[in-house]
């Protein structure tokens, strides 16, 4: 809570301890061990005072009173007294208040057994209630949105789940209605609570008021098993806790890990365990869609690898993913295809990702370096569809007044809001106004006295503007990303390298949509790249000696194995996890590729698209039932917790390599997980000293930042009642050992054996072609939910159809209005589709969302997309 | 319906600039619609909300708090009978049943034609001429149940426009020469 560093004394029960100038009176009594009832307050919200429940005795002016220890700072000299008669009168008397209306139906309720309320009132409550009168009644349950429901006569006021809406999610969708003894949280008429963030307020609600339905009625917190994890459904990496009860994920719960998630999580990522019991599970190995045994899967798969090699050479088999695979697993199949089949064409970027050496080798920030520098400036898309919980860092960072923030984004995005400047720009020509804010030339008018233009349709002053923000601050955190798959990645790739040439002293925090593509690339799945962030050239020598052999050359990139593909010039394509028909920016490429005569091997947990199609699919295990780590955008490494057995036949991805490897007459050398990061440990300088007692010890709850700088993570108390759900399981604590822990020292890492993999800033000469006047310039960012193969939950958003949104004048020139259809022509082909009007959208440029299902008249973003294009221009006739 | 008519919305952007924060307006606002619409529609707790860059959930939490903001549909009258002791020794609960019978609906309900609404009330301070009945918060005190078909009749037939106006309508803006007047300004109008 405080910034200033004055400490001072302070007595607790009469014990004399130090307290830190600004911090409330319950957290230095949560410090020094003493613990007082809450249910209102909560370590990461500001404190209101609302609901009594932690009064203590205070001295002050008129000698000793009752004040809320959640909402008075301490004072030097203070005493304070949390024990005294007075203190458990008043405490006895807040819990016979709030069970007045309470329904005690704990044998019914959800959060029996797990339940503040209760247990409070078991210690510090009065035995009996002197109310005799009839309590509230309300229809129960209420729905506030598809997903969370509200049983309004267990809710004590405390205000938790409508200051986090307010205040964290900046979504103010709930509220009290009424007053008094009719007060209610309730959303407005039919505005349902459509928030991305909503499944927190049940993560938080002290009773069991608020329930989402995945979880409601399904458990007994005295059923429940849990273990540490990391969400990956996204690369924010959230810290969470995954509980199953009877073998069958049923809930996460956000970790309060402080540099990453602070105990929050977005809805995907809370609910995405029901993935994992989705009818698209592939739970037995098939071969042309036939069930197989997994020997004459390996066997297939193996002779055609084989075959291929012999005939056309390694590089005719190629893999394609990696990003759902833990680094364990990365690892070993970079192993497999480098030193078994000798191919170097891996790429775990579906041609949605950026260069390696952009994610790898810039000057990194973490999320807590970008949240406290002085100004962020946000290069890419919309933070709250890529990385929900960056979105709510960043959010927080910009409202307190830490951090000012300019957006160079070609639409109108969540942060606009909270920016201290938005820059919109025209599609694809992001790069042209980077270098207007980073050059070291002022802006010129083109002829001495004439008006200055503006640069990629970005009005000049807004220029200037944050061009002196910029250049005043030259350690800027600049966090980058892909604004739109409709554009090529050489355009950021272009910008960085303006910053990168002009200010030496820039952050970078690069966005990577997939959750463990980080640690994939980290494990050099990518073309040109090995373990430990370095090249093929660079790393060649060392792994040659540790792996017997490395390819020769750089290999294929996922576009150009799919060019292959389709050429049937590539005999073998391995699927990890992905599926280019979906994921790839160009649906036509990916579909050729597919349905050519290579042989399509997809090694996956649900059958996708590109599994359908496949002439051998292997089931793999998923999240939740496979230990390991994973690292997340800023390079952060945390652990992965198997909780449940996989379904059917499903393998562990490693397993799967070796099992090949062997069948190859190779050796990967690698029985057990353990020896797998055994050896990373042992030879990629990266991992150096990420040794097994980290994952035992606090510093678990916060992952590690790679490579190591040997630092000491020191241990952190956590509020039990933040975050009921995990506390009460005291027969699996996680999460919270900190309190019995020490202080971790972490070794540094080793000088590296090899150089790094470094991002060098390039002479960019992109030729952006100039738009016609017939055309418009497409835009495809991606939302947060997509029709990707995670088969999520019911989420509380709404489904958007996937059809052209234009401006009114781009509508009326085609003389079409809003549901009707069009014929679209882009350099892919003609398709028609549905338009919608959407005024949001810059004059000249149309938007579609990438990667939504597209019914009937609707057309998916990757149809329109080409090959190798810089920018995706479409036009438009009526039909 | 019930968005702000052309003059409301002008009067509504007045009011908004009288604070430094657009949010400080939210009362004031609701008062507006509410005397345009005679309750607070949702479709006006919408435009509120848009106004001064609140969600409606918000406005409508506030608006809610307060009793005499309604948020769901009341008559042009709304007639409140107190039942607390003065008024219950005084006769109101007989009062009440017969307003019951002569506007033919329960007390909490409307009647069909949007005329009336009957509530209970708590002590309005009318105690010393119990039973108190209120019609849009005016005072008409020991009415016994003749007395009240007389007021029905009266309201109905429009003879008390002038001192009872309908439900909603602030009379102090009107009457004290408009929002500005401790201002200093509009005292003429
Ligand atoms: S629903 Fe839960 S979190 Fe929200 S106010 Fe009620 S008790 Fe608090
Ligand atoms: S932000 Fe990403 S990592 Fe965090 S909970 Fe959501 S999907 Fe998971
Ligand atoms: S008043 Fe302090 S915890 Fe609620
Ligand atoms: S008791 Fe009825 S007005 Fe006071």
């Amino acid at each position: 809570m405080s910034d200033s560093s004055e400490k001072f004394n302070i007595s607790i029960d009469g014990i004399e301890c130090e307290a830190n100038a600004g911090e409330l009176i319950i957290t230095a009594c949560d410090n020094a061990g003493v613990h007082i009832p809450r249910f209102c307050y909560h370590p990461r919200m500001k404190p209101v005072g609302m609901c009594r429940m932690c009064l203590v005795e205070v001295s002050g002016p008129r000698g000793m009173s009752l004040a809320p220890s959640c909402y008075l700072q301490v004072a030097p000299g203070m005493e304070i007294v949390t024990d005294s008669e007075k203190v458990k009168k008043a405490q006895d008397g807040v819990l016979e208040f709030l069970l007045i209306n309470h329904p005690l139906d704990c044998p019914v309720c959800d959060k029996g057994g797990e339940c503040p309320l209760q247990d409070q009132t078991l210690a510090y409550g009065p035995g009996e209630s002197r109310f005799v009168e009839s309590k509230r009644h309300w229809a129960k349950p209420i729905p506030l949105s598809d997903l969370i429901l509200l049983d309004r006569e267990r809710c004590i006021q405390c205000g938790r789940c409508i200051r986090f809406a307010e205040e964290i999610a900046g979504d103010p969708m709930i509220d009290f209605m009424s007053r008094g003894e009719t007060i209610e949280v309730n959303i407005f008429e039919e505005n349902k609570f459509t928030s991305y963030y909503s499944g927190n307020t049940v993560q938080i609600c002290p009773v069991g008021a608020l329930t989402a339905t995945p979880y409601r009625f399904a458990s007994r917190p005295w059923d429940l098993e849990q273990v540490e994890s990391t969400c990956m459904s996204c690369a924010n990496g959230c810290r969470m806790v995954v509980q199953s009860s009877q073998d069958k994920l049923i809930r996460n719960l956000g970790i309060d890990s402080d540099p990453v998630n602070q105990s929050w999580l977005c809805d995907k990522g809370r609910f995405g365990f029901t993935a994992n019991q989705s009818d698209l599970r592939v739970t037995v190995p098939l071969a042309s869609n036939e069930e197989v045994s997994w020997k004459s899967a390996i066997d297939f798969v193996a002779d055609a690898i084989k075959q291929a090699v012999d005939s056309t050479g390694p590089e005719s088999v190629a893999i394609i993913g990696g990003s759902r695979l833990t680094n364990e697993d990365a690892y070993c199949w970079s192993k497999f295809a480098r030193s078994v089949i000798g191919t170097d064409s891996v790429d775990a970027q579906l041609g949605d990702g950026l260069a390696p050496e952009l994610v790898l080798g810039l000057p990194k920030a973490t999320i807590d370096q970008a949240c406290k520098a002085p100004l962020v400036v946000l290069v890419g898309p919309d933070i709250r569809e890529e990385a929900p919980i960056l979105f709510l860092r960043l959010k927080d960072a910009a409202t307190n007044g830490q951090t000012k923030l300019i957006e160079v984004t070609p639409n109108a995005t969540s942060l606009s809001k909270y920016a201290t400047q938005s820059l919109f720009h025209r599609p694809g020509e992001q790069h042209v106004v980077i270098s207007a804010l980073v050059s070291p030339q002022e802006l010129k008018p083109p002829t001495q006295g004439a008006p200055i233009q503006p640069v990629a349709g970005v009005d000049v002053d807004d220029i200037t503007l944050a061009r002196k923000l910029i250049q005043e601050n030259k350690d800027a955190v600049f966090i980058v990303g892909r604004p739109s798959m409709a554009d090529s990645e050489e355009i950021l790739t272009e910008s960085v390298s303006q910053v990168v040439a002009n200010m030496s002293e820039a952050k970078f925090l690069t966005l990577l949509r997939r959750a463990n593509t980080h640690g994939a690339l980290d494990s050099g799945l990518a073309p040109g790249c090995l373990p430990g962030r370095t090249t093929l050239d660079l790393g060649k020598e060392h792994f040659t000696k540790i792996w017997g052999k490395v390819p020769a050359t750089k290999g294929s990139s996922c576009t150009e194995i799919l060019q292959k593909a389709s050429r049937s010039e590539l005999k073998v394509l391995i699927l990890l996890g992905a599926d280019p028909i979906k994921d790839f920016p160009s649906k036509k490429l990916a579909l050729s590729a597919i349905n050519s005569d290579t042989k399509i091997v997809s090694i996956t947990a649900h059958m996708n698209d590109s599994a359908k199609l496949s002439d051998v699919v292997l089931p793999a295990t998923m999240f939740g039932e496979k230990a390991g780590t994973t690292t997340n955008f800023e390079g952060r490494v945390s652990s992965l917790g198997k909780k449940v057995t996989a379904p059917g036949q499903s393998w562990d991805d490693w397993a799967i390599a070796v099992t090949l490897a062997m069948r190859l007459g190779g050796d990967l050398g690698f029985n057990s997980l353990e020896d797998i990061s055994e050896e990373m440990e042992k030879y990629v300088p990266l991992y150096r000293n990420l040794k097994p007692h980290i994952w035992e010890s606090s510093a678990q709850k916060d992952g590690i930042v790679l490579p190591i700088t040997g630092e000491s993570v020191k241990p952190r108390w956590i509020d039990p009642i933040a975050t009921p759900g995990i506390s009460s399981l005291t027969h699996h604590r996680v999460a919270l050992r900190d309190s019995n822990d020490n202080t971790l020292e972490l070794d540094t890492g080793k000088t590296s054996e090899f150089q790094v993999l470094r991002f060098e800033p390039h002479q960019g000469d992109l030729k952006i072609p100039t738009l016609d006047a017939y055309s418009l310039r497409l835009m495809a960012p991606r939302r947060l939910y997509d029709a990707g193969t995670h088969d999520g939950p019911a989420s509380a958003t709404e489904e958007l159809p996937s059809i052209l949104n234009l401006n009114h004048y781009d509508l009326d020139r085609i003389g079409a209005s809003t549901g009707d259809r069009v014929k679209v022509v882009s350099s892919t082909g003609e398709h028609v589709s549905k338009v919608a009007l959407d005024d949001s959208i810059a004059k000249g440029t149309a938007l579609i969302w990438f990667n939504l299902k597209a019914n009937g008249d609707e057309i998916g973003a990757s149809d329109l997309i080409g090959v190798g294009e810089l920018v995706t221009d479409i036009r438009l006739e009526a039909i | 319906m019930a968005r702000f008519t052309t003059e409301n919305l002008e009067k509504a952007s007045e009011i908004i600039s009288l604070y430094p924060e657009p949010r400080s307006a939210l009362i004031p606002l609701c008062h507006l619609a509410q005397a345009q619409d005679g309750w607070l529609t949702p479709e006006a707790i919408g435009q509120i909300a848009d106004l001064i860059g609140l969600s409606p959930a918000e406005v409508k939490g506030t608006a809610s708090f307060y009793d005499m903001f309604h948020t769901e549909q009341v008559g042009e009258y709304l007639v409140g009978v107190c039942t607390n002791i003065s008024c219950m020794l005084g006769g109101a609960y007989e009062l009440l049943e017969h307003c019951e019978d002569r506007l033919g609906i329960r007390c909490g309900q409307t009647t069909k034609d949007g005329k009336f609404t009957l509530e209970e009330m708590e002590c309005m301070a009318g105690c010393d001429g119990p039973p108190c009945v209120t019609v849009n918060y005016r005072y008409f005190l020991g009415l016994d149940n003749s007395k009240f078909d007389q007021l029905v009749d009266d309201l109905e037939s429009g003879r008390l426009d002038e001192e009872v106006p309908k439900h909603g309508t602030v009379f102090r803006n009107a009457r004290q020469g408009g929002l500005r007047a401790n201002k200093g300004e509009g005292q003429t109008k």
